[in-house]
């Protein structure tokens, strides 16, 4: 059985290396615990016989390397998550950025959309939205394309609608969807300033200029090196006094880049770029 | 000889977990590591509740985090905890494993993977079967695991699962858990030392 680790361990690091070399997507840097888990999860599930057997799929088989893909990029997200987050949004970062003629947001990790439709919403209530531009990308194209579309299924909405009123929501959060039989279709106008696009946080480079970067809950699942790039990528991507919003449990304080930062609401985790 | 302890309990749990950690020392040799299910809101309670109650410093596991021995450490509410092979803590947001997240089962097979079979893992309290893999797992490779007594347990769904999943090195009733613990770990730390 110790055995088996060994062998899997070498198996898991050839596969991620086949990922990458075939398709170009890199997990070589992701928390090795996670990644294990989901693969090993997929390989039970289709039978394989082992990592190795299931390499050799992915190479010759793009059909079961989308599927891989979808279980290595974790889509769970919700509209307003950790509605204390949007509140200190609200209060400490929003009243900054109305000094601005002009705004660019990046969220990064995107997922589904959930949150870049809350962040629009909140933009709209605090009569920002029409001059900001918001680029929402992802390392998943299917992840994308549903964000673009802004369906969400109905029976999620009764959790959003408390979180937009935890979160300092000042209309009637039904007024920003349509119900559709069993979907919520977002109200067109929030998608105007947001460009859905597709960039990888592993691979790809740095995103000019931006006001406020979201970036939360995508760190965890990357080993330290990675978070550094990650970081460096959001400090070179920020304007000076530009916001950093990470997630929860996420922190900046062991990042090469910290001394750049400094904490605005350090248990929300949002921070700004120093000047 | 051990590396870490793993420890899951549910309903009941805080009780259970105050009972077998007030048992053990200051000096505790080893790392444990603990994964209470709780509502998802709930804050940092539990590691204030244990912490007044044992001799042990209790904190909530931080992202990449280096384990360390003779610290207790509590899975946050609503993430994953998950072990790396260097030995820090990683979170994850997916899904709930047997409807439960933080799961059990997510955290004894990642600690079966980071400490080999190294690990003492025990099952406490609970209503669902969630650990009961993570057993079968831990004992397949040579670790221990002790289970609470179900007779004794406020929900026994959980050590009964356990016991059913594999079998366990040692089923104790509540109040001899934590003794139990200690002479184990100590016995397995003087066979590491023989000249001490």
């Amino acid at each position: 059985m110790i055995e088996d680790i060994e062998t899997q361990n070498i198996e898991l690091q050839l596969l991620l290396q086949a990922i990458y070399l075939k398709y170009g997507y890199d997990f070589r840097n992701y928390a090795k615990a996670s990644v294990k888990r989901r693969i090993l999860h997929r390989l039970n599930k289709d039978s394989f016989a082992n990592i190795s057997a299931m390499q050799h799929k992915l190479l010759y088989d793009v059909n079961f390397f989308e599927t891989l893909l979808l279980d290595l990029s974790i889509n769970v997200t919700e509209m307003f998550r950790d509605p204390s987050f949007y509140l200190a949004l609200r209060q400490k970062v929003i009243p900054v950025l109305k000094h601005f003629p002009f705004l660019k947001i990046w969220h990064a990790g995107c997922s589904t959309g959930e949150e870049v439709y809350s962040m629009a919403i909140v933009l709209k209530e605090e009569d920002l939205y029409e001059r900001t531009q918001i680029y929402a990308t992802d390392m998943n194209e299917v992840a994308l394309k549903q964000a673009r579309e802004g369906i969400f299924p109905i029976n999620r909405l009764k959790q959003y609608t408390i979180n937009y009123q935890k979160a300092g929501g000042k209309e009637s959060f039904s007024d920003y969807y349509a119900a559709h039989y069993d979907h919520a279709v977002m109200d067109k106008s929030l998608k105007e300033n947001i460009l859905f696009s597709d960039h990888n946080l592993a691979t790809d480079g740095v995103f000019g200029e931006m006001n406020l970067i979201l970036c939360r809950n995508v760190l965890i699942y990357f080993n330290r090196e990675l978070q550094n790039r990650a970081i460096r990528l959001f400090s070179e991507s920020l304007c000076p006094t530009g916001f950093l919003c990470l997630g929860t449990k996420e922190s900046i304080r062991l990042s090469e880049d910290s001394e750049h930062f400094e904490d605005v609401v350090k248990e929300e985790r949002i921070y700004q770029k120093k000047h | 000889m051990f590396e870490a302890v793993v420890i899951g309990s549910s309903a009941g749990g805080i009780k259970a977990l105050t009972y077998v950690l007030s048992a053990l020392p200051h000096e505790f040799p080893l790392p444990i590591i603990i994964v209470q299910h709780l509502h998802p809101n709930s804050d940092s309670y539990l590691t204030k509740i244990l912490g007044a109650k044992c001799g042990l410093l209790v904190k909530q596991a931080d992202e990449k985090e280096t384990i360390e021995r003779g610290i207790v450490y509590l899975a946050p509410p609503n993430y994953h905890l998950l072990i790396e092979e260097d030995h820090t803590f990683s979170l994850s947001l997916e899904g709930p494993v047997n409807f439960a997240r933080p799961s059990v089962d997510v955290l004894f097979e990642s600690a079966l993977f980071a400490y080999r079979g190294k690990l003492i893992g025990i099952i406490l309290t609970g209503a669902n079967h969630d650990g009961a893999q993570g057993v079968k797992q831990i004992k397949s490779a040579g670790g221990y695991i002790i289970v609470q007594d179900p007779a004794t347990a406020e929900a026994e769904a959980m050590p009964r699962a356990a016991i059913v999943a594999a079998s366990v090195d040692k089923i104790l009733p509540l109040d001899q858990i934590g003794p139990y613990l200690l002479q184990l770990v100590n016995r397995s730390q003087s066979r590491r030392h023989p000249f001490e």
